[in-house]
């Protein structure tokens, strides 16, 4: 039975593998016949703890865990791609799909505590707040004051050209979901964004498509600082583990929050366990302090020096930056400033 | 009598059923008005986004060229979680949103807003339309911008409104009722106090009844009135019928006595004297039952209108015993009394009235040659005056009964009376507070009458 069931599943991850591009997959087998399948944006060094802490609980059931991006989760979803759970830190991509009714609703008294702001409607639920910081190279800064606004950071790319060189990393946002998200909510919050923008396209920056390398490259001491890092405590570890290499800065004048949020698709067939594994995400979102999980929760803990921004809005409002015609407007502009020079 | 329901209970209900009726009308128009407000709102705003959108329609090289403005979907999102849609089209051609969204029934004209109601991903939206032109190339080309949202919100706000109005109708109508009860019972006040009134009244007192009450019920006191009155006048007639006809029969009676008299002193056979002395009786005894009419009469007036007068029993005794110390003598009964100072409020002729007829029926229902006993006392607040005879009792039946009018025990055996003696003496007790008793006499042959009165 069990082998019959692991040849379903691998049969059917061959041909997901072909629709779509995948970064990692892991399958966690259970004790019983039911398996949840979900799809994720986080890397599985961080969300294996979750997925262990849920089978724990629910020891019969197995678990398909697999990675992609978020623009290949939200394809994958849409397209029916047969999945019962999805997991992504693209607000504005989850929340299209919840928009135009590719989610099923979930209640129940864990999702009912959430805050409203952490949820919308009974489609979405977020179980992490995690804030865009600035990660950079302590050699690199070496006699340098540590900038803490955008309008410092601004000075100081002027000042030292040379030094700073080939050496300003931040998102491909022509590729990341989540680094057009940033640039999208900050682009509309400060002013300070596009002179930024063009202070680092004259520093020919180096473009990436997740955080994971940006974070090696500083640590290695190939880039001076990334911008608009996703700020989660495993980018804190590695900052700790770097023993003072890698220095973790949040911007004093705005600062972006995402919520990652989970959503059930309306192909899920194991809605049930979904359910009760989005509840379990809920109560680890409420849990007070940041225990030895690696996603923060909702609420920043009182000491946390992140606090003072609220987490970006889940609402209809998200979805403006993802019509193709704004869309095709923004990324001119960012080209603009970015890559053209 | 046959009651046919309670007023009081008929007006609640009534008032009662108007309140419900109010309470559900109210309630539905909250409810109706609640839902157009929310779609009102939801129309509002949607009319909103969408100008803002076609505000941002321009042409650049031949091209029709628009940002999505964040506050466009923003404000959507600010009375409800509802899901939205939008397609902005040139002409025919779609520019960008969803494609398939329902196209609105009519083009507005500048300036205005279309909004239709359709069904879209499988659910009831509201879209607002608004069109402009924008000259792209050489021609002018309509485009035309919808928005739409889903319902829901609209439907939780009329909802929620919507329980509470139906919570304030229920309170409304609890509190109506309530006070409904109320009303009629305050409304009926007037009723029940003239009702009150009247039955408090003592059984002969026909005065008019003095008042205030409200306008409905001054036809009602008005006859009730001129009953009393008409009763009143009536009830005077006839005892004054009484008296005149007691007063006519009398005189010729008395002349009969005074012709038996003289009849007797002259004649000198034993026989003839013998059958006129009970000729002279019989006289006698009717023109007592005349008299005792009259009293009837009499006390029956003077009860409605009580003089209050202080009066000695004793005294009154002694009087009452003098006054009959001829006819008991006529018998050989002797008179005993036993008399102590207790004083009474009263009407002093009704209360010898009474007493005379007690003590006229001891003596005249004992054999010959015995005692009548008569003894005044003051206890526990009473005043009393039993009067004790050795005569034969009152007989089987209960005593009270022989109060009634004309009502004669059976130990009679031709001795003549009117059966109103004992309801005279009552008649009078009553009126002055007090009651008659009756007793066996305590030497165990013959009957104690005590007359009982409220001390002074
Ligand atoms: N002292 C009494 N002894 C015996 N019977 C009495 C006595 N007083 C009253 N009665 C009875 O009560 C009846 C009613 O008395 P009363 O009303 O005075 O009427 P009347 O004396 O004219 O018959 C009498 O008919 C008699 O039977
Ligand atoms: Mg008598």
């Amino acid at each position: 039975m069990r082998l019959a069931c692991l040849a379903v599943a691998l049969s059917l991850f061959a041909a997901l593998a072909a629709a779509f591009e995948i970064e990692d997959h892991r399958f966690y087998p259970g004790t019983g016949p039911q398996v949840l399948k979900i799809i994720s944006t986080a890397d599985l060094e961080v969300f294996e703890p979750y997925l262990l802490a849920f089978q724990a609980q629910r020891p019969e059931l197995s678990i398909d865990y697999t990675v992609a991006s978020s623009a290949a989760l939200y394809g994958a979803i849409r397209n029916g791609a047969p999945f019962d759970l999805a997991l992504s830190s693209a607000m504005d991509l989850q929340f299209r799909l919840a928009n135009d009714g590719f989610a099923l609703p979930h209640a129940s008294d864990r999702t009912d505590a959430l805050p409203d702001w952490a949820r919308w409607r009974d489609l979405i639920f977020a179980f992490t707040a995690e804030p865009a910081v600035v990660v950079l190279s302590a050699d690199r800064f070496a006699g340098l004051d540590v900038p803490a606004t955008r309008q410092e950071l601004i000075s100081l790319l002027r000042a030292y050209p040379d030094r700073f060189q080939g050496a300003v990393g931040t998102y491909d946002i022509r590729d990341s979901g989540l680094g057009y998200l940033f640039a999208t909510q900050e682009a509309r919050s400060t002013d300070a964004f596009w002179r930024l923008s063009e202070v680092m396209g004259r520093l020919a920056p180096r473009l990436y498509c997740c955080s994971g390398q940006m974070i090696d490259d500083v640590a290695a001491g190939r880039l001076a600082l990334a911008y608009n890092v996703l700020g989660s405590y495993a980018v804190e570890r590695m900052a700790r583990a770097s023993g003072g290499r890698v220095k973790i800065v949040q911007m004093q004048d705005f600062s972006n929050v995402i919520l990652r949020t989970a959503l059930v698709p309306r192909q899920a067939e194991n809605t049930g366990a979904a359910g009760a594994m989005i509840d379990k995400l809920a109560d680890l979102g409420l849990r007070d302090g940041p225990g030895t999980w690696p996603l923060p929760p909702l609420r920043p803990s009182a000491d946390d020096a992140g606090g003072g921004f609220g987490p970006i809005r889940l609402g209809p409002a998200l979805m403006v930056f993802l019509d193709p015609l704004n869309r095709r407007d923004f990324l001119g502009e960012w080209e603009n400033a970015m890559v053209q020079r | 009598m046959k009651t046919t329901g309670s007023i009081g209970r008929r007006l609640t209900l009534l008032l009662a059923g108007v309140a419900a009726l109010l309470s559900l009308l109210s309630w539905g128009m909250v409810t109706t008005l609640a839902r157009q407000a929310a779609e009102r709102t939801q129309d509002n705003v949607l009319a909103a986004s969408a100008t803002t959108i076609a505000e941002t329609l321009r042409s650049e090289q031949g091209e029709v060229r628009l940002e999505l403005p964040y506050s466009a979907f923003a404000m959507l999102d600010a009375i409800s979680q509802d899901r939205v849609f939008y397609r902005i089209a040139a002409g025919d051609a779609l520019l960008t949103g969803y494609d398939d969204l329902p196209v609105p029934t009519a083009v507005p004209a500048p300036g205005q807003v279309v909004f239709d109601t359709g069904v879209y991903s499988g659910e009831a939206v509201r879209m607002a339309t608004v069109s402009r032109p924008v000259v792209a190339g050489s021609q002018p080309v309509q485009v035309t911008v919808t928005v739409a949202q889903t319902r829901h919100g609209v439907g939780t706000i009329s909802a929620e409104l919507s329980r509470v109005a139906a919570i304030l109708s229920v309170a409304f109508f609890a509190v109506a009722v309530g006070l409904s009860a109320v009303a009629a019972r305050t409304s009926l006040r007037p009723l029940n106090e003239i009702a009150a009134a009247v039955s408090r009244r003592g059984p002969s007192d026909l005065r008019p009844l003095r008042r205030d009450a409200p306008e409905e019920l001054a036809p009602l006191m008005t006859s009730l009135n001129r009953l009393m009155e008409r009763l009143g006048q009536s009830i005077r007639r006839s005892e004054d019928f009484i008296a005149e006809a007691a007063h006519r029969v009398r005189t010729p009676l008395a002349v009969v006595r005074t012709q038996a008299e003289i009849a007797l002193r002259s004649v000198g056979d034993e026989a003839e004297k013998t059958r006129l002395r009970r000729i002279i009786r019989a006289v006698d005894e009717s023109s007592r039952s005349a008299g005792q009419l009259l009293d009837h009469a009499t006390v029956a007036w003077r009860a409605d209108d009580l003089a209050r007068a202080p009066v000695d029993l004793a005294e009154l005794a002694a009087q009452t015993a003098g006054a009959l110390e001829a006819t008991a003598a006529m018998k050989d009964i002797r008179l005993h009394l036993d008399t102590a100072p207790a004083r009474v409020a009263g009407d002093a002729v009704l209360l010898e009235n009474a007493l005379r007829n007690v003590l006229d029926n001891a003596i005249k229902y004992s054999p010959e040659d015995t005692a009548v006993r008569l003894s005044v006392r003051t206890a526990d607040g009473e005043a009393r005056i039993a009067v004790s005879d050795e005569g034969p009792g009152l007989g089987t039946g209960p005593a009270e009964a022989l109060t009634e009018r004309f009502r004669r025990g059976d130990n009679t055996e031709g001795i003549v009376g009117s059966g109103l003696g004992l309801t005279i003496a009552r008649d009078v007790l009553t009126a002055h507070g007090g009651r008659l008793e009756f007793a066996p006499a305590p030497k165990g042959r013959g009957t104690c009458v005590s007359l009982v009165l409220p001390s002074l």
